[in-house]
């Protein structure tokens, strides 16, 4: 654990069949966990985009989670396995990004794993802690200046 | 296969046997073991029943002194000192209050200790590495008519049954059916021996070495085979003991497992210490065919 | 965009979001934010009053958009849409924001809380200007249904839904219906007989012209939605013509194979290899095991007795599976329970020590139709003359199953009753770490097996074992525990002991789930929709769950289980149309050109390329919304009602804005 002071900002995209009800059931089961992810319900986790991924990142998150049913679970067949399929070319292209590995994480939680759900949510943000802030926000902004002062200054 | 050796302190003494037998036996099947340098004691009983944290730290010594020395697994012959050396692992991986205590004790004598150096009993080694299609193919005196009553004992597989059930072990079985000897049904291969009750409430312990002698004679077992040297000495040494307590007339050979596993790989009996037992092994030796 | 008018509810639900969050905070901060026309509190929404404020609010304020924060929408999106709906507000112009079971529940520090609370707020209202209004789908309804299991469940949801003139098909797995029940003699509290309660429902469920039975069938494949599954169901070939067969069992007398080892007498009894269950088996028809019968499994058969005793010549050894293919409206899962195996706690000595049996065994030992004819005996035909029962063997044990098996209390008891009844001599232990009996006249008969004198020792047994250590052990097995409440350690001698197993949930129970679709709690039972209030619902519409697959459970509750998950289903096959989430894709054809990644991705088969447009295209009723098409396509031209990019990217920046 590190203790740097730093509150890392998260998004975590949940599946709305099994994710996001492990979410629920973390609640109903009064789990704590830490409050630095702000969830973002999609029917499907095969519906989560490298695009959305990397808004989040532009938009000044630390990090990324994207969870939905565990294989053979998906509500939609297999929806989940594109997601397993695609996950890692997209981890590639962040890497090419310049992103640092450990910054996005799939993961698999059924509506009834609320207590993984809890576990997931305080390991990763205690990881991206550690990692420290990512600044893309920050940068964008910086670029965005140089070509286009007067955007900033609005 | 090389192995790191933890023959451990009743290897000196009671339980010499177990440890020339081990050796002897290893040599035979081509396994290597490679004793622990300046090893110390495992921590085992006195300790842990007193002071828990200290005994975690005296078996961590050996532990940490064994991660330096190679890379090969850490082979201990005696269930106490395979039991300590293990449930210290798991502590220092449970605990991060144990793994800090055990670590500023080991500072003192400038060593540390990460609690990740696999413990194995060398029974383990025996079912699982070297295998038992491997055992059977090098069996060169089938043990053929011997009746064998395994007994296991407390710390053989409780309380973590990590190379067999927890509750009711059967690799000591396996391993004898293997060498081709007739494996007696032991129920009593769990129970307590007694252990170092002996020492302070003789008339207890004694009772449990009759429970456990009388099941082996209901069974007509020929031989009783342990993997404990604590536990061998008990059954052994107090049968003079239990018979004068109880009225009984036991004589029943009780020998380390890998002196009667020895002999089916043809092993002199003088080279497995059979000389060192108490109670007379003739009547076993000569009941192996030739 | 035009400006739209944005009105916030946020809900204290009593103390469960206001303890934690600052909700007036929350609603001041939240009336800053872009396009929020009103803020407002209230301490519990979801209440009439609660709902009239934002009902008020669209006629009076004139607000476009919606966001209630409260609990999650799993909850009340229903409840809010309809509000919304009711006031004149399209229904999908309101989302939710989930503070309760997402931030107040699970968060320590109450200004973290208050933090998270608004980004989740945040999220929302930045998405909602781009909310569309939609509509409801739909969708006709199939009024059939399909039930899945024979037990007590099934038969009972079949019985009742086919009252109400619906067609009911019910699958079962073995060749007869009945599941554990059938093999019970008596049950408690009442003692009544099981046979005596059971074997009507069955005979009925048999002749009913509404209930097609399927038994020794097992479906394969599920697909569609609610109001419309459909459905493929195996057959296994019985290699006995059912339509011919008058079930009278000249084959199973006259069959060579006769040491096969009966499932339903647990292997106590004996079948032949052609055979019928038990007597009251529902369909009353022969069924060849093909792993036993000689010339199924070998080809050698000389006599082939069994073909030359059945008179109207039912015997088929040519007889194929078959799969049958149903649409249906609506599905009740009830495939039951299995009992825990035994043989995993060795200490007991299960399938090693002669006469430590399962409670099921002891079930068809004390049957009058069972393998000893109803006789309390031990192997060497004696009667035992002491008999320990030992509890929650498998349950309440952090090794094995955490949970307690509810029942295993209340028929241990019974068979104290049973044992007491034949054998008044018998003594007979029960050892026990909780009295468990909770039901209806449950305690009362606790207190009177007390009264019966069988001895309560509060203890879980250490092991069982045949080592003797005094005479009157000797040849018997001996229970080892403490008995907690003497503090003392005990040797019970005993000639029988029964090990009251827990129940557990079927091996493939698992894989069952995956093909109806919907998931199983962690301790391996089917999950219901809410645990108490929707506790035979699952997360997939149409599809309900009763008796033991959802949780152990008694008799009487199975059967009002059973009761619960018919009226589910009638609410839904009674109606001619259900309405279905509009959150689907749709294709622009002109954008698409015509790469045909997303035709090959769909899961539901749902998108086909329209030669004539040069275009993928969306099959509306197919659609079921998953987005796979969305994120798949190279050009972002399919978009998903509800979940379009904008909208997810307006929920991203929302969340990362304060
Ligand atoms: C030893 C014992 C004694 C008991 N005594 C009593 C008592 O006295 N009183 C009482 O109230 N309760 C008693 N119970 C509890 C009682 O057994 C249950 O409440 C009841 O059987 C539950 O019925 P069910 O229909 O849910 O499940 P089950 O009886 O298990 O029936 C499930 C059926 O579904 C079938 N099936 C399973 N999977 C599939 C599949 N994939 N496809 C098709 N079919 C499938 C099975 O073959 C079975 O026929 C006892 C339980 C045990 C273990
Ligand atoms: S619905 Fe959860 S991953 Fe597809």
């Amino acid at each position: 654990m590190s203790d740097n002071g730093f509150e890392p900002r998260l998004i975590g995209f949940l599946c709305r069949w099994c994710s996001y009800n492990g979410a629920d059931l973390a609640g109903t089961a009064r789990l704590k966990y830490p409050p630095n992810m702000v969830p973002i319900k999609t029917n499907c986790s095969g519906r989560v985009e490298p695009t959305h991924i990397m808004k989040a990142f532009a938009d000044g998150a630390d990090g990324v989670i994207i969870a939905g049913c565990h294989p053979g679970d998906c509500h939609y067949i297999n929806g989940n396995y594109r997601t397993a399929g695609r996950y890692p070319l997209m981890e590639k292209l962040l890497e090419q990004l310049g992103l640092e590995h450990g910054r996005v994480r799939l993961e698999w939680v059924s509506a009834a794993e609320g207590d993984k759900f809890a576990r997931v949510v305080g390991e990763f943000t205690e990881e991206i802690r550690a990692l420290g802030p990512l600044g893309w926000s920050e940068q964008f902004k910086d670029e965005a200046a140089a070509v286009a002062p007067e955007a900033v200054t609005a | 296969m090389r192995y790191l050796y933890y023959p451990g302190c009743s290897a000196e003494a009671t339980g010499k046997a177990y440890d020339i037998s081990t050796r002897a036996l290893m040599a035979k099947l081509g396994v290597e073991l490679i004793e622990l340098d300046d090893w110390n004691c495992c921590g085992a009983t006195s300790y842990f029943s007193v002071r828990e944290l200290d005994s975690f730290a005296i078996a961590a010594r050996n532990l940490s002194i064994a991660q330096a020395q190679g890379d090969e697994d850490l082979v201990a012959i005696c269930n106490a000192c395979y039991t300590t050396l293990s449930k210290t692992n798991r502590y220092m991986a449970e605990s991060d209050e144990v793994f800090k205590a055990v670590n500023g004790a080991l500072g003192v004598v400038g060593r540390s200790y990460d609690g990740k150096k696999p413990v194995r009993h060398i029974m383990d080694v025996l079912i699982n590495d070297v295998g038992l299609d491997a055992v059977a193919d090098k069996v060169t005196r089938r043990l053929t008519g011997v009746k064998v009553a395994p007994y296991y004992g407390c710390q053989y597989s409780r309380p973590m049954g990590t190379f067999d059930d927890t509750e009711f072990p059967t690799t000591m079985d396996s391993l004898f059916k293997a060498l081709g000897a007739e494996v007696v049904d032991y129920p009593s291969k769990l129970k307590c021996c007694g252990g170092l009750m002996m020492m302070t409430k003789e008339e207890g312990a004694l009772r449990m070495c009759h429970e456990l002698l009388k099941t082996a004679a209901d069974k007509n077992a020929d031989v009783i085979v342990a993997a404990c040297p604590l536990c061998e000495m008990n059954l052994e040494a107090y049968q003079p003991r239990v018979n004068s307590t109880f009225g009984t007339n036991f004589k029943i050979p009780v020998m380390y497992f890998t002196q009667l596993a020895g002999l089916a790989f043809g092993v002199e009996p003088k080279k497995l210490a059979i000389d060192l037992q108490l109670v007379s092994c003739d009547d076993v030796l000569a009941a192996i065919p030739a | 965009m035009a400006e739209e008018k944005i009105g916030v509810y946020i809900c204290h639900c009593g103390t469960n979001i206001g303890g934690k969050v600052d909700v007036e905070e929350v609603t001041k901060w939240a009336a800053t934010q872009p396009n929020v026309a009103v803020a407002r509190e209230y301490k519990y929404m979801c209440s009439d009053p609660g709902q009239d404020l934002i009902k008020n609010d669209i006629k009076e304020l004139g607000i476009t958009r919606a966001v209630v924060a409260a609990c999650s929408p799993t909850m009340h999106e229903p409840t809010f849409r309809k509000a919304a709906s009711d006031g004149g507000l399209n229904p999908y112009l309101l989302q939710m924001a989930n503070i309760r079971e997402h931030c107040s529940w699970v968060t320590i520090d109450p200004v973290a809380a208050t933090a998270k609370a608004k980004r989740i707020l945040s999220a929302q209202i930045h998405r909602l200007p781009l909310n569309e209004p939609l509509e409801p789908i739909e969708v006709p309804v199939n009024h059939d249904v399909l039930v899945v299991g024979g037990g007590i469940a099934g038969i009972e949801a079949a019985l009742k839904l086919s009252a109400t003139g619906k067609h009911v098909t019910l699958v079962e797995r073995n060749p007869s219906i009945g599941g554990h029940m059938a093999m019970f003699d008596k049950t408690f509290p009442t003692l009544d007989c099981a046979a005596c309660i059971l074997t009507p429902k069955m005979s009925a469920l048999g002749k009913d012209p509404n209930i097609t039975l399927m038994a020794y069938s097992e479906v394969e494949y599920v697909e569609g939605y609610v109001g419309n599954f459909t459905v493929k169901v195996r057959k296994k070939a019985r290699y006995v013509n059912t339509d011919i067969c008058t079930g009278c069992g000249a084959c199973q007398e006259a069959c060579v194979v006769r040491k096969v080892k009966s499932e339903f007498d647990q292997g106590l009894g004996f079948r032949s290899a052609i055979y019928i269950p038990f007597a009251q088996a529902v369909p009353l028809r022969a069924t060849i095991d093909p792993a036993k019968c000689l010339t199924l499994s070998k080809g050698k058969c000389k006599q082939q007795t069994c073909v030359s005793a059945c008179g109207p010549g039912a015997i088929d050894f040519e007889q194929k599976d078959e799969v049958v293919e149903l649409d249906v409206g609506a599905i009740i899962m009830a495939t039951g329970f299995e009992l825990w195996d035994a043989a995993q706690e060795t200490r007991y000595g299960y399938g090693r020590l002669d006469n430590v049996i399962t409670s099921l065994e002891f079930e068809r030992i004390s049957n009058a139709s069972g393998p000893t004819g109803g006789e309390i005996v031990c192997k060497n035909g004696e009667a035992p003359k002491s008999v320990v029962i030992l509890h929650c063997v498998g349950s309440r044990d952090q090794n094995y199953q955490e949970f307690c098996s509810r029942v295993c209390c209340m028929y241990s008891l019974k068979f104290s009753h049973l044992i007491k009844e034949h054998l008044p001599e018998t003594e007979v232990y029960e050892l026990y770490i909780d009295m468990r009996c909770f039901g209806k006249n449950y305690e009362e008969f606790y207190r009177r097996l007390m009264d019966e004198g069988v001895n309560f020792v509060r203890g879980r047994a250490a092991e069982v074992t045949d080592v003797a250590l005094s005479p009157d052990e000797e040849g018997r097995l001996v229970v080892k525990t403490e008995d907690t409440l003497l503090g003392i350690v005990r040797r019970i001698p005993a000639d029988m002991v029964i090990l009251s197993a827990g129940l557990s949930p079927a091996h493939d129970a698992k894989e069952v789930s995956q093909i109806f679709g919907f998931g199983c709690s962690a301790n391996g039972f089917y999950l219901e929709r809410h645990p108490k209030l929707e506790p035979v619902a699952t997360v997939t519409d149409g599809i309900f769950i009763a008796g033991c697959c959802q949780y152990p459970k008694d008799i009487p509750d199975t059967v009002a289980q059973a009761g619960a998950a018919a009226a589910g289903v009638l609410g839904l096959v009674d109606n001619d149309t259900v309405k279905v989430e509009p959150t689907i894709s749709y294709i622009d054809p002109e954008k698409c050109s015509g790469c045909h990644i997303c035709v090959g991705l769909c899961p539901h088969n749902a998108i086909q390329y329209n030669e004539e447009k040069n275009a993928a295209e969306v099959i509306e009723a197919a659609c079921k919304g998953c987005g796979v098409c969305v994120s798949a396509c190279g050009s972002n031209v399919p978009q998903q009602r509800g979940y379009l990019d904008v909208q997810i990217f307006a929920e991203i920046e929302g969340a990362l804005a304060v």
